[in-house]
């Protein structure tokens, strides 16, 4: 045995390895440093002001109320119009297409959707409903998040559904069960739980999106609820609050950007125990 | 069905043939519905490219082939060029794959073959929730926290490293401002790590574990099996998994607005202010005066979008080659 090359081999092999840990702990680091930053400067901020108080002037005390109620009215909104569009086309693509020509184009056409860069949807929508209402207004801002959830559920139901085994479709066809009956009763049942996991992972992406409401909901500074009229959610706030040269503008947008991350990651959590209760 | 019941009363076989039609009508319903819903996915995606061409229209009909290859981007007098924001786009993008694939791979190494297994899921999932944290968060840091410190303890000294070498010294060029294009290149990176290291896990776990053993066997490092079976097994998905992050850093607007510096200018130092396709439109866009300036911001869209399309397109056609692999074996 030549222990040159053996000793070169070993030194090769440990120089990966540590490199390789180095680059889960880069990883890991990555995330604390912007959880710590995160509470560190976000807790600071937080105060009962920033749930009953509307987004201040420069200069004045205030909250972000208005924007956290736009950011859940529209991610609402977004969710309810678009969960069960996306449940429907994944339904098509696992009990009615699965290997149809039609639902292979449908099928690539969604996985470019899902990543396609979300300020392309807020330009889609722009020109398909601000430019004909005229304004700015809620309505867009959840057409475009509407947008941005329908491709996530619909991948999520159909991987669902695939994994409901077929004897359980045939068990409802040998009793008599008419197609939609045994879709909607045993299928979906089945995979009840992936497809909320989907679900949840839709709000979980929707509610830290900023892009698509630059130009559909724009921002308000004050209270509204009329989702005709432009309306304030949290991520624009930060983006405006981030962006300004007042002090007290940036505590808003720290409490703010905390308050999104916690519930983003809330989310992620939850439909993570979901998924893993479920297998 | 019919013919069950044939020696039943004939009003049952009436009412039973009412119901298998009625159930045969809200069968076809139901699948129409579905149908439905997914030419609702193809229209939204036909609707957007129609929407970005006949918003572009103005713009492209104006300056032309022109359009892709002037820098100059001035709305005081109209004039419109797309070189720096399309340059700047694809150069933070390449710059955060090349730190960002091989740091991916790193973690996907250390999660299957390194990590302890009590360590495993704590340390997937620590990674997982890295790819949750939404974009803006990352802008907010990039602008508050990681510029100001790299502006002050890291540019000063990578420009003093360089500034004896040549052709080094003017890509680390200039005054050490914080943000920039590298800046917005690192906040990328760690963007898209995630989505890397996912992907490549999870195709390093398809690969058969007797080949990795037989590797072991015969004496081979973890290294060597790593880099000599498992990766070349792995190699499509790991390419595909790295193109979809690809995709996802081209058209990454929050972060890369708050740290690029949103500057129209190609500048040969990485560490100069630029500007990107995303940047530019979510910068300019609700500020834009007249038709030909709106025009023009879609345009750039339509090429980001062309852009995205081609990445996604084949990363999409990759990992489906590797499902139908993956699936043919499993048969």
């Amino acid at each position: 045995m030549n222990r040159a090359i053996y000793a070169r081999r070993r030194a090769v092999n440990s120089v990966f390895l540590v490199l390789s840990t180095a680059a889960a702990a880069i990883g890991i680091v990555a995330l604390v440093l912007i959880l710590y930053a995160l509470l560190k400067n976000g807790f600071g901020g937080l105060s009962a002001a920033v749930f009953t108080e509307n987004t201040p002037a420069p200069g004045s005390a205030g909250g972000l109320a208005n924007a956290i109620f736009g950011s859940v009215l529209m991610s609402l909104a977004a969710v309810i119009v678009g969960t069960p569009v996306g449940m429907l086309a994944g339904t098509y693509l696992a009990e009615y297409g699965r290997h149809s020509w039609l639902a292979f184009v449908i099928r690539f056409v969604n996985d470019i959707l899902l990543s396609a860069p979300s300020i392309l949807i807020g330009l889609f929508i722009y020109e398909l409903i601000v430019v004909r209402m005229g304004h700015f207004s809620a309505y867009a801002g959840m057409a475009a998040l509407a947008v941005i959830v329908i491709p996530v559920v619909v991948r999520t139901t159909e991987n669902m559904l695939l994994l409901v085994p077929n004897t359980m479709r045939e068990a409802a066809a040998s009793i008599g069960a008419p197609r939609s009956v045994s879709i909607r009763a045993i299928t979906w049942r089945a995979a009840r739980a992936g497809i909320v996991t989907g679900v949840l992972l839709a709000v979980a992406r929707i509610s830290g999106e900023t892009a698509p409401l630059l130009f559909t909901a724009l921002n308000n500074q004050f209270w509204s609820t009329n989702p005709n009229a432009p309306m304030a959610s949290l991520p624009i706030v930060i983006y405006q609050f981030a962006n300004s040269p007042y002090d007290d503008w940036h505590h808003l947008a720290w409490a703010g950007a905390l308050l999104i991350t916690a519930a983003v990651l809330t989310l992620s959590i939850l439909a993570r125990l979901l998924e893993s209760r479920q297998r | 069905m019919v013919d069950l019941a044939l020696n039943e009363a004939y009003s049952a076989v009436a009412s039973r043939e009412a119901a298998l039609k009625r159930f045969g009508r809200s069968d076809a319903r139901f699948r129409l519905m579905t149908l439905g819903a997914a030419l609702l996915v193809v229209a939204i995606f036909a609707g957007l490219m129609m929407s970005l061409i006949s918003g572009a229209w103005l713009s492209l009909h104006t300056f032309g082939w022109g359009f892709l290859t002037t820098t100059i981007w001035n709305p005081v007098t109209e004039k419109f060029g797309a070189f720096a924001a399309i340059y700047g786009t694809l150069v933070s993008s390449a710059l955060a794959m090349l730190l960002a694939v091989p740091l991916g791979i790193g973690i996907a190494i250390f999660l299957t073959e390194l990590c302890p297994r009590a360590l495993k899921r704590p340390v997937g999932i620590a990674i997982e929730l890295l790819a949750g944290v939404p974009s803006i968060i990352y802008g907010i840091w990039g602008l508050f926290v990681f510029a100001p410190w790299f502006q002050q303890h890291v540019e000063p000294w990578i420009i003093d490293a360089f500034a004896n070498v040549p052709y080094l010294r003017d890509l680390f060029a200039g005054p050490p401002y914080g943000i920039g294009t590298f800046t917005a290149a690192l906040i990328l990176c760690i963007m898209i790590l995630p989505f890397i290291s996912a992907v490549t896990r999870d195709v390093f776990e398809t690969v058969p574990p007797m080949q990795k053993e037989a590797a072991y066997g015969v004496g081979c490092t973890t290294w060597e099996v790593m880099w000599r079976i498992v990766l070349p097994f792995s190699r499509a998905g790991v390419v595909g998994g790295s193109m979809l992050a690809l995709g996802r850093a081209l058209g990454e607007t929050m972060a890369v607005t708050f740290v690029i510096g949103n500057a129209h200018r190609i500048d040969p130092s990485l560490l100069a202010p630029g500007t990107t396709i995303s940047a530019t439109i979510a910068n300019e866009f609700t500020e834009a005066l007249g038709d030909k300036y709106v025009s023009s911001l879609i345009a750039l869209g339509l090429i980001l979008f062309a852009i995205t399309f081609i990445v996604l397109a084949a990363a999409q056609l990759m990992l489906k080659s590797l499902e139908r692999r993956a699936g043919g074996k499993a048969a």
